[in-house]
């Protein structure tokens, strides 16, 4: 403990100088005490690890976007290519909405599910005027005069839907959006298809040009969206610590006492809309001109289900932790589990790390592990004795994994009814393991492990896309549960009044 | 006229469902203060189970038990299972997070019902499953008022559905339990210093609310004769409009929102069209929320501070 050198008078205990937000040099002028042990609040991982979080927090915001952004323009020159590429292309409009739904949700604190909607609104509104789709009433304009129409056309639309938001709180709010998303989907759907296209949607949209420049290939959309994304971020992170940023958390954490310190309430909240829909905007009118058509099943409920999980899983209330949270989420979603050889070492490490990562001391760990182990071969020799055909079946995992499983894990020669069941057994045995004790924990985890693996090489990994969809919901269910201020979120450590 | 008259009896047979499930949200709204996304999830699996049940007893065309029991066993099912995954659903979801902010809960409960929809589709997959309802059920044995046909199924679902609303009613209002319920809905942390045993009356509220959306889904599984795993979102919006609609937290209101938004819905189909039918059910509600936000008999809230 070191003493702080020009620390506040009436301080009692000394700061310890690496818990102190501001360094050596003591709180700043106008920040006052509770500001400055603000460290003191948050919670830090044990050991080495903290002492590392805690020196990653002080490096400052623009070096780390830096950093971010010239690793994200090197890797396409270092074999980044085909469809990794469109999966980056993917992952970063997705970063951009869930930097967008950051603002309404994160900083704010308004439940928008009606976001995606302002994504449609940004594709479908490029879609309409810089392709041939108007060209008989003579619209068809350049991208750089279409996408700021749009993103205008965006932020009034933010205002128009967050308007209901200055009497509507919390779940109200949550619903009137829910439904102008859907409204907007079944828009799309039905309305003027001549215009729209009805579930057709639109198609020979422009690519993205002016001044002489075209956007003709992945590698330059995927350049022009790392420039926007770093650009979002960086604009994001200027209002992020401006007076309307202070206003903007000020109103999440208690509106009332956001009023009585003079914030205009409405305004703030209305202001908080129109950015997140400008954002989801702007990525909008790219992914159109990316795709190079739209269509009404885009924008619906998996995509805002996507976007939440992201900002959930990544923390809600910071730029880093939204666009750390889509990076990690699509590439997982889009990337790893569309090859079945990813997706099984997703699956196999996934549970790995989580019980190395849960399970204390090591001894348990190993016992769990050797148990599971034998149970598998145990089962395995057991059923293959009764009838040959309940082990007929190879394991839907490729390569080493695959290999290595065949005399563990059962595969019966017809899967599809028993990992059915399976799979609702497993459902039930992973609530039953959330509540039991401890002891009863170690006990009901081999066979929980045991029915996972046989679950997954019968059932999951031969459906992909339905997994996906499922892991996203789980994704949301388990961060929100176990860890809601997300993976780079900070824990408060409030004292209570 | 007679037009008008078959409109208004199918409004009112779609709007039992919808106030089936309408009823469950409403009431863990009112002990939870939670919009429970996932509500219209369970009345898809109450959905399921009633085709599983049929297909059990040798399926619609040669059943092996008498129709009465198998509807008997189909509503008890139904009502038990899907009552149960609600309670696993409130034990696992939302108990961990019942001190934690407002919007923590609303997003798991997007999760849950992501989660179920796609587990039904992993299971059941993507195609319509048929119940077949007339090859077990005599649809022509209905009642005819002039021109106007109820027939056998539409029959069964508001006598049914209006039992239970009967039945849920004198529940909340006349037994121990629902004492506590409503007790727990206005005030849970005095209800709890009072010696009720809050979690048990918040999972028996999942369990009813579970239970009553299991039974409509198995009636609409009759009525409409087809399942689908995304039949759970859109019963679940049509089911917040209702409870909205109605006033959220009262039952009562639920009962009347659900009816409304049949009938709206049906007249809606019948008189203008039906492509714009949920646009303008949805258009309904947000007006609705703007204008008269507490609903047509829920009551307006003063903001606590």
């Amino acid at each position: 403990m070191s003493a702080y050198p020009q620390g506040p008078p009436d301080s009692q205990e000394p700061l310890d100088i690496l818990e102190s937000p501001h360094g050596p040099r003591g709180p700043q002028v106008g920040a006052d005490e509770w500001v400055a042990r603000q460290a003191q609040r948050r919670e830090y991982l044990p050991s080495w690890l903290g002492t590392a979080q805690r020196r990653f927090e002080q490096i400052g915001f623009w070096p780390k976007l830096a950093v971010v952004g010239l690793a994200g323009a090197v890797l396409p020159a270092v074999g980044l290519g085909g469809f990794q590429l469109q999966v980056g292309i993917d992952t970063l409009v997705i970063v951009l909405l869930a930097l967008g739904l950051n603002v309404v949700v994160g900083w704010a604190g308004l439940l928008d599910l009606g976001y995606v909607a302002f994504f449609g609104f940004g594709a479908y509104g490029f879609a309409l005027l810089s392709s041939a789709q108007l060209g008989s009433h003579g619209i068809h304009l350049p991208a750089y005069l279409s996408v700021p129409i749009v993103m205008i056309g965006a932020a009034i639309l933010g205002l128009l839907v967050g308007w209901p938001s200055r009497r509507l709180i919390g779940d109200y709010l949550a619903i009137v959006t829910l439904f102008f998303g859907e409204a907007f989907v079944e828009f799309t759907n039905n309305v003027a298809p001549s215009v729209l296209g009805g579930p057709n949607g639109i198609v020979g949209i422009d690519p993205i040009r002016g001044f002489g420049f075209q956007v003709n290939s992945n590698k330059g959309y995927y350049y022009l969206l790392v420039i926007l994304a770093m650009l979002t971020m960086a604009v994001l992170r200027l209002l992020d610590t401006s007076r309307t940023g202070r206003a903007w958390r000020a109103v999440r954490e208690d509106p009332l006492a956001a009023a009585a310190m003079t914030i205009p309430v409405n305004r703030v909240k209305l202001m908080a809309f129109a950015f997140g829909a400008v954002v989801a905007a702007l990525a909008g009118t790219i992914f159109a001109a990316q795709q190079i058509s739209v269509f009404p099943t885009d924008f619906d409920t998996p995509i805002l289900i996507l976007v939440y999980a992201a900002l959930v899983l990544g923390g809600a209330g910071s730029i880093a932790g939204a666009a750390t949270g889509a990076l990690v989420v699509m590439i997982i979603y889009d990337g790893l589990l569309r090859n079945a050889t990813y997706s099984g070492y997703l699956f196999y490490g996934l549970i790995l790390f989580t019980l190395v990562a849960s399970l204390r001391p090591w001894r348990r760990l190993a016992a769990v592990l050797a148990a599971t182990a034998a149970l598998g071969f145990a089962v395995h020799a057991v059923a293959g004795a009764i009838s040959a055909s309940a082990v007929a079946g190879g394991p839907h995992s490729t390569g080493w994994i695959g290999a290595a499983l065949r005399d563990w894990v059962i595969v019966p020669a017809n899967a599809q009814g028993a990992g059915d069941w399976g799979y609702v057994l497993l459902v039930c045995l992973l609530i039953a393991l959330a509540q039991v004790s401890s002891r009863w924990r170690t006990i009901l985890l081999p066979p929980t492990l045991c029915l996972a693996s046989f679950v997954w090489e019968t059932k999951l990994s031969a459906e992909p896309a339905v997994t996906r969809q499922i892991l996203i919901g789980a994704i949301l269910i388990v961060m929100m549960v176990a860890r809601p201020q997300g993976l780079l979120g900070a824990r408060r450590v409030e004292t209570p009044i | 006229m007679a037009f008008f008259f078959q409109e208004l009896v199918n409004g009112i047979t779609a709007g039992a469902l919808y106030a089936l499930v309408a009823l469950g949200f409403t009431m863990v709204y009112g002990v939870l203060k939670l919009l429970n996304f996932a509500h219209g999830d369970l009345y898809m699996v109450g959905a399921y189970i009633g085709f599983f049940v049929i297909q059990w007893f040798g399926g619609p065309a040669k059943l092996t038990i008498p129709v009465p029991l198998l509807l008997v066993i189909m509503f008890v099912l139904a009502a038990g299972l899907v009552g149960g995954l609600g309670v696993a659903m409130e034990r696992f979801a939302y108990r961990p997070l019942r001190n934690a902010p407002r919007i923590a809960p609303l997003i798991t409960a997007i999760g849950v019902s992501f989660f179920l929809e796609n587990s039904a589709l992993l299971l059941f997959g993507a195609q319509p499953r048929i119940y077949n309802t007339s090859d077990f059920i005599s649809l022509s044995s209905g009642i005819q008022i002039g021109s106007v046909t109820i027939d056998s199924v539409q029959i069964m679902v508001l006598v049914l559905g209006a039992a239970l609303m009967v039945g849920l009613q004198q529940l909340v209002h006349r037994t121990r339990l629902g004492k506590q319920m409503r007790a727990v809905a206005v005030d849970r942390e005095a209800a709890e210093m009072l010696g009720i045993k809050v979690n048990f009356v918040i999972a028996a509220t999942f369990f009813l609310g579970g239970a009553l959306a299991g039974v409509a889904g198995v009636m609409a599984g009759l009525l409409y004769n087809q399942v689908i795993p995304t039949i759970g979102f859109i019963a679940g919006l049509k089911a917040f409009t209702a409870s909205v609609v109605g006033g959220i937290g009262s039952i009562p209101g639920a009962m009347l929102g659900g009816l409304l938004i049949g009938v709206a819905e049906s007249f809606i189909t019948g008189y203008i069209t039906s492509t714009y039918t949920n646009l303008l059910v949805f258009a309904l509600l947000i007006a609705v929320m703007l204008i008269r936000p507490s609903g047509l008999l829920g009551q307006a809230q003063l903001q606590k501070v």
